[in-house]
């Protein structure tokens, strides 16, 4: 038996399905996953985040600390509230993990971190703090909840007072506070708009059962997979891990490397990386023919070499499957990929899929129907599991809310 | 709790098997097994003509999480697919008894038939499994 949240319970008696997450019994799905994907993308969902690990830093030298921890800037963080998403990085420049940050005073930071990932992260986060006298104090005692979609900001604001309702409207987009005795940021990870609430744990049934009885949508973890990967946003242990950096796994855009003083754990192995240049790249794929991609799945470049998914899945919005993969980086527009011994067209994309409940790629629809398959010599590969297939893989997902999105609100060409 | 109709046959890895008047027998996968692995989204089942052994891999199921594969109940010739799945997958999740079959096979031996559980045989094992 896994770790349980405050809502354990609740999920039990509203039907979910619940697997093992990093460690934890969470819901993967409540009735059907499409529909809990599309009732974010249209009206509202919220989802029992509250394994992550909410991490409160504090001491007078606690800015200059985050400075050397991770790989982007806390000095960006001048604005009371302000979020920042960042890797933390090793000595070699691998992900130990993807986190957001969040400046709450000039002596009090919080740092939210994945499941998966607690126990190495505390441990790796306590030993760099000791030398600026930095205090970690996990906040265990805190439940979490995501409320995402078109209309979530607005429902949520009805559970608060009047003047708590129109500070939290309010917020801008990566900014968190303290409202009604709640910690509630715009932020999130499935590319609507919508809002993290931190909040005792004795609230948290009571708010999702406030929450469904306005129309919000109970969404399992199934749905914000499908919804982060429309998204274009990473997961670790999928997207990146200790053995990736950044520079290869589409956050390059997280690496602050200016000011060129600051010196970050990492710093020296990524500026030699970028020296040199990345071997490889993160990328977005979109099936052309029928099929599915997913991770592990081998990325055959023509006349460039090889590379692999990271993650893959159905896209419920554009009805095709997606991807990342990390691939060479001559990759040019058309790969293939192997899946279960047969080579499948794929597309090179720039993620997201999809924002703000619309496409962000061109589908090139004529082509959905071709079957160009081919098998490869040597016949099948190892088959996938019998059914029942249950469980997925280990490794906890952060919460971006708005990364800039060049095309945010409409839709682009795949260049 | 799972649909099981008492008229069919089944398997340990969740096809069901029912013999049709033609000497065909038509195989999809069960209601539970359709319910475990969610709403489906790309289906491949095998060409007619092609022979098919007891416990091969012969189709493939996905869903938005995971791809399973479908095991021939017993030895034959594919006969008939269907040919809706490639489009309409989740007939399965609608209807995985009727609907959402999946191929025809001509059965080598139909005796072995008689060798495959019974629902009784196959709610044992869905409450085994924890189902």
């Amino acid at each position: 038996m896994g770790r349980h949240t405050p809502l354990f319970s609740l999920h039990q008696e509203l039907g979910a399905r619940l697997v093992d997450f990093g460690g934890w019994d969470m819901p993967v799905q409540y009735s059907s996953q499409i529909g809990e994907h599309h009732a974010v993308r249209r009206a509202s969902g919220v989802f029992d985040v509250s394994h992550m690990c909410v991490v409160d830093l504090r001491g007078d030298r606690v800015r200059p600390f985050l400075e050397y921890l991770i790989a982007n800037d806390a000095g960006k963080l001048r604005e009371p509230g302000k979020a920042l998403y960042s890797c933390m990085l090793n000595e070699s420049g691998g992900v130990i993990d993807d986190l957001i940050v969040y400046y709450l005073g000039e002596e009090w930071f919080r740092m939210v971190v994945n499941a998966g990932t607690r126990d190495k992260d505390l441990a790796w986060i306590r030993e760099h703090a000791t030398g600026f006298g930095v205090g970690v104090e996990e906040r265990a005692d805190l439940a979490m909840l995501a409320i995402q979609g078109p209309e979530a900001r607005a429902k949520f604001a009805k559970l608060l007072t009047p003047a708590g309702a129109q500070a939290a409207l309010a917020l801008d987009t990566f900014f968190g506070r303290d409202i009604d005795g709640w910690f509630i940021a715009r932020t999130g990870y499935t590319g609507e708009d919508g809002f993290e609430v931190m909040l005792p744990a004795r609230d948290a049934v009571r708010v999702w059962q406030d929450l469904n009885a306005l129309g919000v949508a109970s969404c399992g973890l199934g749905a914000r997979d499908t919804l982060r990967l429309e998204a274009g946003m990473n997961l670790y242990g999928n997207d990146m891990d200790e053995t990736t950096h950044p520079l290869e796994s589409g956050l390059a855009w997280t690496v602050a490397f200016e000011p060129a003083s600051r010196n970050f754990i990492g710093r020296r192995a990524l500026e030699d990386i970028k020296r040199k240049g990345s071997e490889r790249k993160l990328v977005g794929l979109l099936l052309e023919d029928r099929g599915v991609l997913r991770s592990h799945q081998k990325v055959i470049v023509p006349g460039v070499g090889e590379g692999e998914v990271t993650s893959g899945t159905f896209s419920p919005t554009l009805e095709r499957s997606i991807a990342l993969a990390r691939v060479p980086q001559a990759t040019g527009e058309k790969v293939q990929v192997d899946v279960r011994g047969q080579l499948l067209n794929a597309r090179v994309v720039r993620p997201p899929f999809v924002r703000f409940g619309k496409p962000c790629i061109q589908l090139h629809a004529a082509s959905m129907r071709a079957r160009t398959r081919k098998a490869l010599p040597g016949g099948r590969h190892p088959p996938p599991p019998a059914l029942p297939v249950s469980g997925r893989r280990e490794g906890a997902a952060p919460r971006i809310a708005a990364r800039h999105c060049p095309n945010a609100l409409g839709r682009e060409s795949t260049r | 709790m799972s649909n099981v109709p008492a008229d069919l046959k089944y398997t340990r890895t969740h096809e069901w098997v029912r013999a049709l008047p033609d000497g065909l027998v038509e195989v999809g996968i069960t209601d539970h097994a359709q319910h475990a692995l969610g709403d489906l989204v790309f289906v491949e089942v095998p060409e007619p003509g092609r022979q098919v052994a007891p416990g091969e891999p012969v189709a493939v199921v996905e869903s938005v999480k995971a791809a399973s594969d479908v095991y021939s109940p017993l030895a034959g010739e594919v006969a008939e697919r269907n040919e809706q799945l490639a489009t309409t997958p989740e007939l399965i999740n609608q209807d995985p008894f009727g609907a959402g079959w999946m191929m025809r096979i001509r059965p080598a031996n139909a005796a072995v038939l008689s060798e495959l559980m019974g629902a009784p045989e196959y709610e044992a094992l869905l409450q085994a499994e924890g189902a």
